[in-house]
């Protein structure tokens, strides 16, 4: 092999080009983040496709969730540049809604649904600007949007996990963002609120929004995501999910840790070899 | 008595009705500023920055002694004081942030250090020869006694603007507490904020040093929002709650001492706050404890209703007491332990809807409805009434029993 970085490219069927970059809702490059003196993740090239859910998959510890919060400048990165539609990061704050892990907060904090939604409003509203009526509307419809308008009111140390991870979806909504970026949406909910989830997701695509999740459950990436990234600290593959999610990749980010067998029970992409 | 009385509405004195007031002031601003600190969970770095501030005194006192002025100015001591709390708190973020110890030894650390060179001033002070008089002992724990005109406007001015840029930065604080990443996604600067949050603590510390005292300050930030929690569930209450109850503190503290001048300034109004606090902690109705131990009981009481009355319609006798007082009071059974009527009906209804749940299980689709079932949540909460007909339908019609049957009849 003489063309390997070339090689390594068109497998994947996602050329990179400049134009490409400048399309994508989220495009990352180089990217590397530390903790302490131990990277992990180590510079990594992504590019999300526009109006289409993507998933960012790998084992525990791969980076994921570092991934994300490094690209939206939560946590500092080492190297790297991230473009949001062809833009820094910065200039394209209102085009982002970020749904975080819901065990990052602490859920006995004073505040009601309602008010959790209304955080999604607060750079609309300003310093000194004031809530008005409007706003109120806004996030009441946001929480019809995934069933939660009856519990308004309710303190949210009172929700169930799958509702607490309702409501970050409503302040999501409310942030009436063009890219949506999701930390584990799936982890730890009951069916009926995955459902519920997903429904609200596929509404989004539909309106032409671009999504990313960080998704752990392999068993259902084929039936909700149109792209998927795989990483293990650097990233092992990226592209559609007909021709990228394939055993090979998976065998190759996950390594030993899971079993063959498991594997032949995913719905996998016919191995591209 | 009637001194207090005087001094609580304003008559003990034009300059006592003044500290009474600032005092207030100084109590909403505190109480404002450290609903934030205790949100966010940083209610330590208040102490660090308070005792941070004593060194500052010392500094400014011997900077303005050797100016040729007398070194008593409130306005220079104070701004002495909030340079060196400055110091100390990012001295505190920087360990925090740079190297591998955790905030509390941070805290522990800069604390210690920066009271003891402020106690090193102090005695040095203490011996020049224009130090005797200057009182900068009152700063630890407070002291209303000789406040000037000007020194209660100074207090009134800062508290009031502390006040402002809480109200202003309300709800980025807010955001920063609850969910830092996601202040950080929306393009807040979490760093910023959290300066912004220690630099009103400082601000209500450095105004309060003269009132309360740099010993004290922590517990006026902090024991008004703490109260505040066992009221109410949501941040915006907690923020006026907490300035409420700062703000009665000041006031009638400030009165109290002003009574009796021999008491220090600083613990009175912390005494008046903490015994809000010991109040709010038993009877708030939110979370107060005993809100908690009757819901609790009101709760065990519904347990052992429901209890009895399945074992009365099994005809099963009742061991519990808890049980059998409950079942008594509620005029459910005779003191032989026989059901009443109402008893049998009610008997006769939880029975049913237990069958209802064990129909619900087998025939009714959504599995998030039928586990719902806890033994307590009434039947008609969670289905609609056909669906609970239709149950009906499928157990095949109620049946009473009438003394002298032996069989149940179909009604």
């Amino acid at each position: 092999m003489i063309n390997t970085a070339l090689d390594l490219v068109t497998r994947d069927g996602w050329a990179v080009s400049p134009d490409n970059l400048a399309d994508s809702p989220l495009a990352i490059r180089g990217l590397t983040v530390a903790y302490g003196e131990k990277p992990a993740v180590f510079s990594v090239d992504a590019t999300f496709p526009a109006e289409a859910m993507s998933a960012i998959i790998g084992p525990n510890g791969a980076g994921k969730s570092t991934l994300l919060k490094a690209a939206l400048g939560v946590i500092p990165r080492l190297s790297g540049d991230v473009t949001i539609f062809g833009a820094p990061v910065d200039a394209a704050r209102n085009r982002i809604a970020y749904v975080p892990q819901r065990a990052s907060v602490d859920w006995d904090f004073p505040t009601t649904v309602i008010d959790v939604v209304l955080m999604g409003l607060y750079r609309q509203v300003g310093l000194l600007g004031w809530l008005t009526k409007k706003h109120i509307e806004t996030a009441r419809a946001c929480l019809g949007r995934v069933g939660m308008a009856d519990f308004a009111h309710r303190q949210i140390g009172q929700l169930s996990g799958g509702q607490q991870q309702r409501v970050f979806l409503a302040r999501a909504l409310a942030q009436g963002a063009d890219l949506y970026l999701l930390d584990e949406p799936f982890a730890g909910v009951d069916a009926a609120t995955e459902r519920a989830i997903v429904d609200v997701l596929k509404m989004l695509k539909a309106e032409q929004k671009a999504l990313v999740c960080v998704h752990h459950d392999l068993a259902t990436v084929d039936t909700y995501f149109d792209h998927v990234l795989l990483l293990n600290v650097r990233k092992i593959a990226e592209g559609p999910v007909e021709t990228t999610f394939t055993a090979e990749n998976l065998q190759a980010t996950y390594g030993g840790r899971l079993a063959t067998t498991h594997i032949e029970q995913l719905n996998l992409a016919a191995g591209a070899a | 008595m009637s001194a207090f009385l005087n001094a609580l509405l304003l008559g003990a004195g034009y300059n006592a009705a003044l500290v009474a007031i600032g005092a207030a002031l100084l109590g909403f601003a505190a109480g404002a500023a450290g609903t934030f600190l205790f949100l966010r969970k940083r209610a330590l770095v208040s102490d660090a920055v308070a005792h941070a501030t004593l060194p500052g005194v010392g500094i400014a006192f011997i900077v303005m002694v050797l100016f040729g002025s007398e070194g008593r100015s409130l306005i220079g001591l104070l701004l002495g004081s909030a340079v060196t709390a400055a110091i100390g708190l990012v001295i505190v973020e920087w360990m925090a942030r740079r190297t591998r110890l955790s905030e509390d030894a941070a805290i522990g650390a800069v604390l210690s250090v920066f009271f003891g060179i402020g106690i090193v001033l102090l005695t040095v002070i203490q011996s020049m020869s224009s130090g005797r008089q200057a009182g900068l002992e009152s700063f630890l724990l407070g002291s209303t006694a000789g406040m000037l005109y000007q020194d209660a406007i100074i207090i009134a001015v800062g508290g009031s603007l502390t006040v402002l840029a809480t109200f202003v930065l309300r709800r980025p604080m807010t955001l920063v507490a609850f969910d830092a990443e996601f202040a950080a996604a929306s393009g807040y600067s979490v760093r910023q904020i959290d300066l912004a949050t220690m630099g009103l603590v400082m601000a209500v510390t450095v105004v309060g040093l003269k009132v309360v005292g740099l010993i004290l300050i922590v517990a006026l930030l902090i024991i008004p929002a703490v109260t505040a929690r066992f009221w109410t569930n949501r941040s915006e209450n907690v923020l006026w709650i907490a300035s409420g109850v700062g703000a009665c503190s000041g006031y009638v503290g400030a009165a109290i001492s002003a009574s009796a001048p021999a008491l220090p300034t600083g613990p009175i109004i912390v005494l008046v706050s903490a015994a809000i606090f010991v109040f709010s902690l038993f009877f708030a109705p939110a979370r107060g404890v005993a809100a908690a131990l009757y819901r609790h009981w009101k709760f065990q009481r519904r347990v052992h209703l429901r209890q009895g009355l399945l074992e009365l319609a099994r005809g099963e006798p009742i061991f519990d007491t808890f049980t059998w007082r409950t079942l008594r009071r509620a005029g459910l059974i005779r003191r032989d332990g026989v059901a009443t009527d109402a008893g049998r009906a009610q008997a006769a209804k939880a029975a049913r809807d237990e069958c209802r749940w064990d129909i619900a299980r087998k025939a009714h689709q959504d599995t998030a409805l039928t586990g719902r079932y806890d033994g307590l949540t009434p039947i008609e909460e969670v289905f609609t009434p056909d669906e609970i007909a239709e149950f009906d339908r499928l157990i095949g019609g109620p049946r009473i029993v009438r003394p002298g049957d032996h069989q149940g009849a179909p009604a």
